[in-house]
């Protein structure tokens, strides 16, 4: 079972690397870019747990470790492989 | 007085610490190793700069599980003085001894330049016989600071930010601010003073061969404290 964590930086806190992101893309001519946020995705898998205790343990890690809450959010999403 | 100074797999500004404490404070000083669990009895402690961990996850996110860390909880809480300088900054905001979280400079480059501090608190522990601005070298990605507004007016109301970022004649202004931290934050202390976390370097401004040497002020600041009684355990 895969777990994985998306995590964002906090509305409100400053994203430099989106900010430059935007720039390159509307410098490419994708003028209809808005706001551009960058985040990381981190998958964890794991064994012998169900759909539900995968979730929560997943969300405990990430509270733990994965995203620092100060500025970061996160999700978390279980699917079987 | 002895100093302990932390090694982290990754940290590599260890030995500049070591060298300004034995060799230009004139005091006793230790390395102190991550996986080492006690402090050996030191009166102060040193997270030096680096990269720990190699910054994986987040910068700091990982050597705050190292072993020492708990040791280091508890004598910070006790009343211990502890400096964080730089990498050792961000590992004090990911274990909880300071507020906040140091991000990606604003503009995304890795900074290396001497920077002009204010000294925005000099009855501070660390900070106590600081002349009104010292340099200090900064040499980092990820050193704008950041907290929730909240946290920041704490900071403010309370008289816990300890350096702000600064021209050469002193003056706090936005383009004296290398990194974008808010309120030109350089560094900050706990609510009871002995925690101090700062991005620049004070040890490498230590002596006249590398500059004014007025960052050896912030180590002879906390052993005057300590000597008379003012912090420590």
């Amino acid at each position: 079972m895969r777990i994985r964590v998306h995590v964002t930086p906090r509305v409100g806190v400053l994203d430099p690397q989106g900010k430059a992101v935007a720039g390159g893309l509307k410098s490419l001519g994708f003028n209809e870019v808005g706001e551009v946020r960058v985040g990381k995705v981190i998958d964890v898998t794991v064994e012998g747990l169900s759909e539900e205790q995968a979730l929560e343990r997943g969300r405990a890690m990430a509270k733990q470790l994965l995203a620092n809450e100060v500025v970061e959010d996160f999700d978390v999403h279980v699917s079987a492989n | 007085m002895r100093f302990g100074v932390v090694t982290f797999p990754g940290s590599n500004c260890d030995h500049d610490a070591y060298h300004v404490i034995k060799h230009v404070v004139h005091r006793d000083v230790e390395f102190l190793w991550h996986k080492d669990t006690d402090l050996s009895g030191v009166d102060a402690v040193i997270l030096p700069g680096g990269f720990s961990y190699g910054d994986s996850l987040r910068c700091g996110a990982i050597a705050r599980f190292s072993p020492i860390m708990e040791s280091i909880k508890d004598f910070a809480n006790a009343g211990g003085p502890v400096i964080g300088i730089c990498n050792g900054f961000q590992v004090l905001t990911e274990a909880g001894l300071l507020p906040g979280a140091l991000l990606r400079n604003q503009g995304l480059t890795f900074i290396c330049e001497d920077a002009w501090l204010s000294v925005d608190n000099g009855h501070l522990p660390w900070t106590g016989h600081c002349p009104e601005e010292i340099v200090a070298p900064i040499a980092h990605h990820d050193g704008c600071y950041f907290a929730d507004d909240e946290t920041l007016a704490r900071l403010e109301g309370e008289g816990r930010v300890a350096f702000r970022y600064c021209d050469r004649n002193g003056n706090v202004t936005p383009e004296a601010n290398p990194n974008g931290s808010l309120n030109n934050i350089a560094g900050i202390v706990n609510e009871r003073g002995n925690v101090l976390g700062m991005m620049p370097h004070p040890e490498r401004n230590a002596e006249a061969e590398l500059g004014d040497a007025s960052g050896a002020w912030v180590f002879r600041s906390v052993v005057r404290s300590f000597l008379e009684g003012e912090v420590g355990r």
